[in-house]
């Protein structure tokens, strides 16, 4: 019988919403555990999760989120405590059987969740390649029909026979969530799953996790973005320094749950507008797209901008081409008056544009090096005397920014491996930070990142903003709002408005990023979820 | 309980970091016991002889090692630089210095071709190594048609050859400072110093090591990656050349088929180096130290009468041995 997944779900007896009228527990953690060496990182975690319920878990970075998803999935064993899974005592010695018992996971690092070089299709149906429910004869031909029901029940519009290496991380992300959900899970576990979606997909995604707690699924689902939990959230768990600090049921109260994540409430982060000097930096008739219109802009001294607008529509690719990474198809730049064409990152760098790319995993991330050593990576002649290397001077250097930034290690002689996302991206920032520049551009500097760290490095941004111009990259509005004092928006490639923070008409921005060219249903969606914040 | 599990955290980062060194030792101590004159000065040199060469090719492919290269081509490099230094001698007639500067220029120019392969035909380098090694081992054995040289040899157009191998070129291989240290064993030497500083000391070598671990991001810091990726597969070449200079010098004729084993020793003992001080990753003083323990090993059983036909066994079972140790134990102990 060809039943789409999520049928087969529904029809599990445990699941049926309207067989048991109350909730079922799905999941249950008692005075859960759990050390690493001295470290305690859970301290008496008690958790529950019923069917046809999403609870969203918040905590800071380094609150112990992952480690708690790491144990119900069977990566870590609980030092204490207990764990039942529809009233079963629940110890999954390997994640293959937490995924067989029911527990499926999305995990945040994307890559994680799909094998690049296969198509769509195959990453679909990975799991059951790998347990060997297929048979040893598994026709491409059944293959393909097997991963179209997933597809098209989860609405994932992509060519199946597509590598996933040449799809976008936004689409990615969909075929990992989507290879999950194919596993017809009793309890789905989603770690920051629209960190790098659209708003657009995530809005798609939203969609499905709705259509799986109806259908009786419990739903764990981490996050930090307040879009994401207004959205979604029954109930609001917060964990902070391994402990559980406050449950918050309907209706939600989510300032009391940032402030029981947080320990304190929000600062604002918003400090007065900087001082707007000269331009130190203009693009002019820029093309980045056989087809898109061309466009100008520029960037004064003091000020922090913001570009903003849906995943892939350019603003990567204008960053690229500021940092020498590659070129526009026409037009030009100017630094300080005088033509800028650099020709690699190492010109750029010399002529004081500095860029943090996106995906600091992948882009930023030396993972051999400690966090002195990443820091002054780009900067090394500055650190050394004919070509020998100063240690001192650079752990110097190294100790002075962690402090800055307010980076949390043991030292500055720290993998960065051993740091949580938003120390990580601290790292990444502070190392462009470290030195003075005229240009500095930050692709999404916000992404896996929560909010206290965001806090901390907007604040940063704003001190040290005066003697540079500042374009931060974001898909994000509410962080274009809260760090910047204007905001550029891009879509189709080109730039199609420009903002003043301080007197925001927030529908035209809204029409703005939705696009022209973009079917009007699918605009108006758009921009329906972001009114709905 | 936490302290006990932080001395053993501690206890197991010492045996990671120390681990291959006091092995070392005891593999030392061991045969000193069973054959006291394996501690003399004359065996312990004899050591240091038989590995030099094996370490110098060895300290070349550190350096592509360290760029998460690999250079496959050095042994047919070494064989090259050996034929054609006695190519240069014997049938040119020319000098040492013009001998030595001609193979040095081979294995810069062979790293620069491996390079370019790499960098601008992005063969991938085990690939365009392998390709260029088989390019050498041919290309080498065609100006003498085949034949090994040798003063007075017999030319392919029948003529004789006239010239011979230069005595200072001799020197290199077969002299010994103080009547006991061979020069081979100096330049080794010399050449880990020069590279082991050249690695963890210069900001060049700080680059090397961050294009090894994340290329994208080491670009994105502005680090010209090619330039640096050719730079390495030519300090690879130059350093295989110089093996092949001492070779033919130790040899004293150009023989086609010397230089066959050269690759394989010199790539484990630059993979056993990972292991030596826990690093897990290439290093000039790990390359050095595996290369003298496999020939610490070989030595030590060879007085112990083992077989001569065992040698290779014993260098692959260091070799695995060492691989399990950093791939297991120090990735492990890196959560």
């Amino acid at each position: 019988m060809s039943a789409s997944p999520l049928h087969q779900t529904a029809a599990r007896p445990v699941l049926q919403p309207e067989g048991g009228v109350q909730p079922q527990g799905v999941l249950k953690l008692e005075g859960v555990e759990k050390s690493f060496g001295a470290n305690k990182v859970l301290q008496g975690v008690d958790l529950s999760i019923s069917a046809g319920e999403i609870v969203v878990l918040m905590g800071a970075n380094g609150a112990g989120k992952s480690t708690l998803v790491k144990i119900i999935a069977g990566v870590h064993d609980a030092d204490t405590g207990s764990i039942a899974l529809d009233g079963v005592a629940f110890n999954p010695s390997s994640p293959a059987e937490a995924i067989r018992s029911g527990v499926c996971i999305v995990h945040q690092s994307i890559n994680d969740g799909v094998a690049p070089d296969l198509s769509v299709a195959q990453n679909l149906l990975l799991d059951r390649l790998c347990n060997g429910e297929t048979g040893f004869f598994f026709t491409p031909g059944k293959a393909r029909k097997e991963a179209q029901t997933i597809a098209a029940t989860l609405e994932l519009d992509l060519d199946l026979d597509r590598p996933v290496r040449e799809l976008n991380l936004a689409d990615r992300q969909l075929v990992s969530i989507s290879r999950a959900l194919a596993q017809n899970p009793k309890l789905l576990i989603l770690d920051e799953p629209t960190s790098s979606l659209s708003q657009r997909e995530a809005e798609r995604l939203f969609t499905i996790v709705e259509g799986l707690r109806a259908s009786g699924v419990a739903i764990l689902y981490i996050s930090h973005r307040m879009s994401d939990i207004r959205r979604l959230a029954d109930r609001i768990i917060a964990l902070r320094d391994g402990r559980i600090t406050g449950t918050f049921e309907k209706p939600l109260n989510y300032e009391a749950a940032v402030n029981a994540m947080l320990g304190h409430g929000l600062l604002a982060t918003r400090n007065q507008a900087g001082e707007r000097g000269e331009h130190l930096f203009e693009a002019r008739d820029i093309v980045l797209k056989n087809g898109s219109a061309p466009f100008s802009f520029a960037l004064a001294r003091g000020e922090i901008v913001a570009l903003t607008g849906l995943v892939g529509t350019g603003k990567s690719e204008l960053a690229e081409c500021m940092f020498g990474v590659r070129k526009p198809l026409s037009g030009a730049f100017e630094l300080l008056a005088k033509t800028y064409d650099p020709a690699s990152p190492g010109e750029a760098i010399a002529k004081g544009v500095f860029m943090a790319a996106k995906d600091r995993a992948n882009s930023s991330i030396i993972p051999g090096f400690d966090i002195a050593r990443n820091l002054t990576l780009p900067f090394l002649t500055s650190f050394s005397t004919m070509g020998t290397l100063n240690r001192r001077r650079e752990n110097q250097s190294a100790r002075i920014m962690i402090d800055q930034l307010d980076v949390v290690c043991q030292s500055e002689q720290d993998m960065l491996s051993a740091l949580s996302g938003g120390n990580q991206q601290k790292v990444v920032i502070a190392r462009w930070l470290s030195q003075p520049s005229r240009v500095l551009v930050l692709d999404e500097p916000f992404q896996g990142v929560d909010i206290r760290a965001r806090g901390d490095i907007g604040r940063k941004l704003r001190e040290t903003a005066q003697e540079r111009a500042t374009l931060i990259l974001t898909a994000e509005l509410d962080e274009a709002l809260e760090v910047a004092d204007r905001i550029l928006v891009m879509s189709n490639h080109t730039i199609v408005g420009e903002h003043r923070t301080a007197d925001l008409d927030m529908d035209a921005l809204l029409a703005q990023i939705s696009g022209a060219s973009i079917i009007a249903q699918q605009a108006a969606s758009v921009s329906d979820a972001a009114h709905g914040n | 309980m936490a302290n006990t599990a932080k001395a053993q955290t501690r206890f197991r980062d010492l045996a990671i970091r120390y681990g291959f060194l006091v092995l070392l030792l005891v593999i030392v101590i061991f045969f000193t016991v069973m054959e006291p004159a394996f501690m003399s000065l004359r065996s312990m040199v004899f050591i240091f002889q038989s590995v030099s060469i094996t370490a110098v090719l060895a300290l070349g492919v550190t350096a592509t090692l360290v760029v998460d290269g690999f250079d496959l081509s050095i042994g047919s490099v070494a064989a090259s630089s050996m034929m054609t230094a006695s190519y240069a001698m014997v049938v040119w007639g020319l000098g040492s210095v013009e001998a030595v500067a001609l193979c040095l220029l081979l294995g810069l120019g062979v790293g620069l071709f491996n390079g370019l392969l790499v960098v601008v035909a992005r063969v991938p380098d085990l690939l365009a190594t392998l390709g260029t090694m088989f390019l050498l081992l041919g290309l080498q054995l065609i100006p003498t048609a085949g034949r090994s040289i040798a003063k007075g040899m017999m030319m392919p157009d029948g003529s004789t050859s006239t010239g011979e191998f230069d005595k200072s070129f001799l020197f290199l291989g077969r002299h010994r400072l103080w009547d006991i240290v061979p020069v081979s064993v100096i330049i080794m030497l010399a050449l880990a110093l020069v590279i082991w500083f050249f690695l963890e000391f210069t900001r060049w070598g700080r680059v090397m090591y961050a294009i090894g671990s994340n290329e994208l991001a080491s670009r994105l810091a502005g680090a010209p990656v090619s330039r640096y990726k050719i730079a390495a597969y030519m300090i690879s070449g130059v350093s295989a050349s110089i093996g092949g200079i001492l070779l033919a010098a130790r040899v004293g004729r150009g023989d086609v088929s010397s230089g066959n084993n050269l690759l394989l020793d010199a790539v484990a003992a630059a993979l056993i180096g990972f292991a030596v001080l826990g690093v897990a990753k290439p290093n000039a003083f790990g390359t050095l130290v595996g290369a003298l323990f496999v020939g610490v090993l070989l030595q030590g059983l060879t007085m112990m009468n083992a077989p001569y036909y065992a040698q290779d066994f014993v260098k692959g079972s260091v070799l695995v041995f060492a691989l399990v140790f950093t791939f297991s134990l120090t990735r492990a102990a890196r959560r």
